[in-house]
């Protein structure tokens, strides 16, 4: 027996702990969520230039097209310094000894590019063939970035000596007193003239296509893919595990198969998500030739795998804690076996079923593995349903990694990548919540 | 066949039922009279539940119930293969001792039944919800409530609901486990007056522990001790002059 005092210390320090380490959680919770939120958002809500308006006009029908003609007059004004400068020194280049013109050459035309890239193409160029190309910045906050490349050239100090400093040397230095001195000033004063930063909410950043591998446009596609998969998923293995579970609870007698057959569901749900990767490309496409190539069906059903085990014990479970007295009612007032099964005991433990269901739809909608070999492809157009039997798609999990291991300038479009992170996050939640939500209700109705 | 009011309704002709190698009912051999309260007594364990819920084949869902010897319902053996037990159970109803309202509403506990049956008629529903509560005693109270969850009503409701429930697929017998073991007395005694209202439709077959009970509302009365059939006779001599010793003892409480 312990002492009142050792017990009260015991509970307290317990309680003490619990507490500390459901605080920890949160914690960790929000170190983890906030840049993620506060960086998605960015996505969402952000400085447009006059060049967003004029893709969202162009690409999406989208916006006043008298208002963006006047503002775009006003922009070319302001910007006519700075392309009158461009064209008055290139014909002071054109004109000077070799020598000199050597000297000149390369910044030059380092700078042409860094307008190019803040502005869109010089007046009266032919149209670039990439779209990023066609237009200037549409980010105030990646306008910025191009205004410093515009201003100062990467330079390395090696007077310390070894690898040596990298340091921002102020191109100006080098054309003061040529025609395109002014050009610097003109950028550093009036980029925002040139650029009409606002404050943009793009909330169809959601359900916009993308152009030219994402730098325009929003994450419609991969989106709707994770949609599709999810649904497709759960839409093949909850009726398969429910049934499952039905039969291993209400049906099955205590035999060595189903003693097998529950090491089985157990062991599968540990196999590595991977492997059920590889599964699907061998068993659905490369065998039962399901689609040509991969395709959501292929994705959903190895994804419905995937999530297969949790499903039939979360059911199972739920079906075990139905009170043994319902089945006796229903049976002793005549019922059969299934009818029992589907007017009461199922009902009862739908709630359960539920929880088991939410989980497994959060874990479809995040699993990338899977889907490699399955379903995804880096760049595609929303697919029709009918589509979806025989076409890939964008998914926001593979493109998330997609887009920061294989794009070709993954510091521009920075903001997309969170932008995914944060949907795919809020997406999962949302759908938690649904779910949540219905859950409730029926216990509710369950109880009361 | 006879079904002449005199003629039991129920005979078992040497039954015992084993669970597993154990054997829990040993040759019972014993009519149930048709419009009476069967009243069966005895110590726990002696088999009295088991025993009544050979009569609609609950036994079955136990896995290893081995049941032997004749059990004839209108003289028809429901002790062999092939019975329809669905059919079997909608004569013959049950109310456990624990009160088991489906999480439902009132009224679709008592047309669960029927419900099943694949019965739609709105207006026949109505009119079965209305009979039942009221063979149950229960319409009164509950009239105004019959779309609210019946997990919202007090203990000795819910086993009258039960009751009703029961009562709804218009049943010939209806056992009892000790249907009041969970209740108060006031409660007790609603259900009390409640079989003694329905003895002059159904047969009642009740299990109970309560030796005021079965006296209060049984015809007749059976006495079990470890799975054997001690004594089988008259309410009023089982109480007053019971022919064997043990039936004596059981009863003035010198054991059980
Ligand atoms: N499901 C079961 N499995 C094995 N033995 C059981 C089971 N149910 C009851 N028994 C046994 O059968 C005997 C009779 O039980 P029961 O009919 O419940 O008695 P009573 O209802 O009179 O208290 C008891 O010895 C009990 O241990
Ligand atoms: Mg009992």
């Amino acid at each position: 027996m312990l002492r009142l005092g050792t017990r009260k210390l015991l509970d307290r320090s317990f309680t003490g702990m619990g507490v500390l380490s459901i605080v920890l959680l949160a914690a960790a919770l929000l170190i983890l969520l906030a840049p993620i939120c506060l960086r998605g958002i960015s996505a969402y809500v952000f400085q447009g230039t006059v060049e967003f308006r004029r893709v969202a006009l162009e690409k999406f029908q989208r916006g006043d097209r008298e208002e963006l003609k006047r503002e775009q007059a006003a922009a070319a004004r302001a910007r006519q310094p700075v392309f009158a400068a461009l064209a008055a020194f290139k014909k002071d280049l054109d004109a000077m000894p070799f020598a000199e013109r050597k000297k000149y050459k390369t910044d030059f035309a380092a700078v042409q590019d860094a307008v190019k890239d803040l502005l869109g193409p010089l007046p009266g160029e032919e149209a670039p063939l990439l779209m990023r190309s066609q237009y200037g910045q549409t980010r105030w906050d990646r306008a910025q970035v191009k205004i410093q490349q515009v201003l100062f050239a990467e330079d390395y100090d090696f007077s310390g000596g070894g690898l040596g400093r990298k340091v921002l040397k102020p191109r100006l230095e080098k054309f003061r007193g040529t025609k395109l001195e002014p050009l610097f000033a003109a950028i550093e004063k009036n980029a925002s003239e040139m650029l009409r930063p606002q404050w943009t909410f793009y909330g169809r950043f959601l359900t916009d296509a993308s152009h030219d591998a994402h730098f325009f446009g929003g994450i419609g596609p991969e989106v709707l893919g994770t949609l599709y998969l999810t649904l497709g998923a759960i839409l093949f293995a909850v009726p398969m595990g429910v049934i499952a579970a039905i039969y291993l609870v209400e049906y099955a007698r205590e035999n060595r198969l189903v003693r097998v057959l529950r090491v089985c569901i157990s062991t599968l749900a540990g196999v590595p998500s991977i492997v059920f990767g590889l599964f699907g490309l061998a068993f659905f496409i490369n065998a039962a030739h399901l689609s040509e190539n991969k395709s959501v069906l292929a994705g959903s059903l190895t994804l419905g795998l995937l999530i297969l085990p949790t499903i039939i014990r979360a059911s199972e479970e739920a079906l075990r804690a139905v009170p043994a007295t319902y089945k006796q009612a229903a049976l002793s007032l005549g019922a059969g076996q299934w009818h029992a099964v589907r007017s009461v005991i199922l009902p009862a433990a739908l709630p359960g079923i539920l929880t088991g269901v939410i989980i497994s739809m959060g874990r479809a909608a995040g699993e990338t593995a899977p889907i490699i070999f399955t379903a995804a492809v880096s760049v595609g157009k929303p697919l029709t349903l009918l589509q979806t039997f025989t076409q890939p798609t964008p998914a926001l999990p593979w493109n998330i990694y997609n887009l920061c291991s294989e794009h070709v300038a993954v510091d521009e479009i920075r903001h997309v990548q969170y932008g995914m992170v944060f949907s795919l996050v809020l997406l999962v939640l949302l759908l938690n919540l649904a779910a949540i939500i219905v859950r409730a209700r029926i216990s509710r109705k369950l109880r009361t | 066949m006879n079904t002449a009011p005199s003629q039991p309704i129920v005979r078992l002709h040497d039954v015992s039922i084993f669970y597993g190698r154990v054997q829990a009912v040993h040759e019972v051999t014993m009519d149930f009279p048709r419009q009476q309260v069967i009243a069966l007594i005895g110590p726990s364990g002696c088999g009295k539940s088991t025993l009544l819920r050979a009569l609609n084949r609950m036994n079955d869902l136990v896995d290893g119930v081995r049941t032997t010897g004749r059990i004839e319902l209108e003289g028809e053996n429901l002790n062999q293969p092939g019975v329809d037990v669905i059919q079997l159970r909608r004569r013959v109803g049950m109310v456990f001792q624990k009160s088991n309202p489906f999480p439902k509403t009132i009224y679709e506990n008592v047309i669960y039944g029927l419900r099943i049956q694949g019965v739609k008629d709105k207006s026949l529903l109505d009119e079965v919800v209305e009979k039942s509560l009221t063979s149950a005693a229960l319409w009164d109270e509950v009239k105004d409530r019959l779309h609210t969850s019946a997990l919202q009503l007090s203990g000795g409701q819910m086993q009258r609901l039960c009751i009703a429930r029961c009562i709804a697929v218009n049943p010939e017998i209806i056992l009892m486990d000790e249907p009041c073991s969970a209740l108060d007395p006031r409660s007790t005694i609603r259900i009390e007056d409640l079989i003694d209202e329905l003895r002059n439709t159904y047969t009642i077959i009740i299990v109970t522990h309560n030796m005021q009970q079965a006296s209060r509302v049984s015809d007749h009365t059976a006495f079990l001790y470890e799975g054997h059939l001690v004594e089988y006779d008259q309410t009023d001599k089982i109480f007053t002059k019971p022919a064997q010793k043990r039936t004596e003892d059981y009863i003035t409480g010198r054991f059980g």
